[in-house]
């Protein structure tokens, strides 16, 4: 099981061995009864920034939703820290940037008020924000270059920006694995080496990261190994 | 007016429902759910009729009604069924009919009255309805503020606060309940009718000067105050119903809001934090 999906030898399996951060065992994910994605089998242990790839359709998009629960696991097995998804509990470990969002809601919000949302499920019911808190948020902006954004309205930002605060709110919770939907879909070259150059600081402190990428880009540095999806008809 | 005991009663209900209805109604205009009080207030209307022809108390059976109402329409909106927008309408409007239907059977020698409720009596609060109002405002504040972080994140982004395991499903229950009980505190005050105006209008204004969630919250809040105790003075001395007073004081709020904000477009506009700040490191 050690040496499953990792082509780096004994060496490194030594250096990591212990939990692998997430496990997909002939996984097949879907909505309901429809399949869009099966037999998947996929291991990304602590320190590794595993890029996943396929044309569109492929069903990238829902690996990582069925992952964290958002559609259907249909077969096999998925495990978070080698624990099996039913039963996990922590999700505040795991840390999700979704593809799409429309940070849009009836009442102005500021980036800072997003991104600290992310931190929430770090705190314990009725727990105040601490200072602890308030730096991890302030981590967070800077790590998606967004630093000295914190207090501009999230509608103020463009595409762009809304997609690098969204990875914000992610790295607020401190995730130990993370995982990205098309993250710098829209983000200029700039930014992409801001935010490569943070996934690879999150993965040298020992977190796994997912992201799911239609192109490498400035990302190609920091990507440790590739898993390509095979293309589908079915739409996610 | 403060020399007489019932509009000291008056106003220190209308500061209870003035300071609770707005940070409920900013919570449902984040979730674009403005209309939704006013749905409560209908059904409302069936508890209290219940409780005029069963000779129990109105307020308690009012409130049971728009609990019961508040969590079907989190269920509906939970099933994202396609027929939930006419589920709720059916509910609102038999529960509305219902009222008026079931009021005409209440036993002889009972005012058969339902415009106490629809538009409110504020002056007829009596200091055990106080007691009662004063204990309901805290169990709303207590969400509403208290809680007030959680229901922004699931508001915000009800998918991404699922995967990070926050229990989306009871803080949107929550919500519901605490917006029931709002409904019901403001029922004598407001009226049925008229509740959503206390709810959403001073969260619109926010909307216009608000420059966070937070402060959104603030602002509804002492505008809902201010309109509150402003429109229950005003209808005392120009004689006119509370209730419509209130309700027209937080609209006239919301216009003078819109015109300054007009006059303030085209002057350069002076954000904050847009300029880099020093970095932090933790």
């Amino acid at each position: 099981m050690l040496l499953s999906a990792r082509p780096g030898g004994a060496a490194t399996t030594l250096r990591t061995a212990g939990v692998s951060a997430l496990t997909v065992r002939g996984g097949g994910f879907g909505h309901g009864r429809d399949a869009v994605l099966t037999g998947v089998d996929l291991t990304v242990r602590p320190g590794e920034v595993v890029a996943v790839r396929g044309p569109n359709g492929a069903g990238k998009s829902t690996l990582v939703r069925g992952v964290l629960g958002l559609c259907d696991v249909q077969a096999g097995e998925v495990r978070l820290f080698d624990v099996p998804r039913a039963r996990f509990r922590d999700w505040h470990r795991v840390g999700y940037v979704p593809q799409r969002h429309t940070v849009a809601g009836g009442v102005p919000v500021t980036v800072r008020e997003l991104v600290s949302s992310g931190r929430l499920s770090r705190l314990r019911a009725w727990q105040r924000f601490g200072e602890a808190d308030r730096c991890a948020v302030d981590c967070a902006l800077e790590g998606a270059g967004l630093a000295g954004s914190g207090r501009r309205l999230l509608a103020e930002l463009s595409g762009g920006q809304q997609r690098r605060a969204l990875l914000a709110r992610a790295l607020a919770g401190d995730p130990e694995l993370l995982l990205l939907d098309e993250p710098t879909a829209g983000v200029d070259a700039a930014s992409q080496r801001v935010v490569a150059g943070t996934l690879a600081g999150l993965a040298e402190t020992g977190a796994a990261v997912v992201v799911v990428l239609h192109e490498l880009g400035p990302l190609a540095e920091v990507v440790t190994r590739t898993v390509t999806l095979p293309g589908a008809d079915a739409p996610c | 007016m403060l020399s007489y005991e019932f509009m000291r009663l008056a106003l220190a209900a209308a500061v209870l429902v003035g300071l609770t209805a707005p940070t409920v109604g900013v919570h449902l205009v984040q979730r674009r759910l403005s209309l939704i009080g006013d749905g409560l207030g209908h059904v409302a209307l069936l508890g209290v009729a219940v409780g005029l022809v069963t000779r129990s108390a109105p307020v308690l059976t009012a409130l049971l009604a728009t609990v019961a109402g508040a969590v079907a329409v989190e269920v509906l909106r939970a099933r994202r069924s396609a027929s939930a927008d006419v589920a709720l309408a059916i509910m609102f409007y038999g529960g509305l009919a219902g009222g008026v239907v079931v009021v005409t059977r209440a036993p002889a020698g009972i005012p058969v009255t339902l415009d106490g409720y629809l538009f409110g009596a504020l002056t007829t609060t009596t200091r055990g309805d106080l007691v009662l109002f004063a204990v309901l405002a805290a169990v709303v504040l207590a969400v509403t503020i208290g809680s007030g972080r959680s229901l922004f994140t699931v508001a915000l982004d009800e998918e991404h606060a699922r995967a990070s395991g926050l229990p989306v499903l009871q803080l949107n229950l929550l919500l519901a309940v605490v917006t029931a009980v709002t409904v019901t505190l403001s029922m004598r005050v407001l009226g049925l009718l008229l509740i959503s105006g206390l709810m959403v209008l001073p969260a619109g204004c926010a909307q216009l000067v608000a420059h966070s969630f937070r402060s959104s919250l603030v602002i509804a809040a002492l505008i809902g105050v201010t309109v509150s105790v402003g429109g229950t003075a005003v209808s005392w001395y120009a004689d006119t119903p509370s209730g419509g007073t209130i309700v027209l004081m937080a609209v006239a709020a919301y216009a003078v809001l819109s015109i300054g904000r007009l006059a303030r477009r085209g002057s350069p506009r002076h954000g904050p934090g847009v300029v880099p700040s020093p970095v932090r490191v933790g």
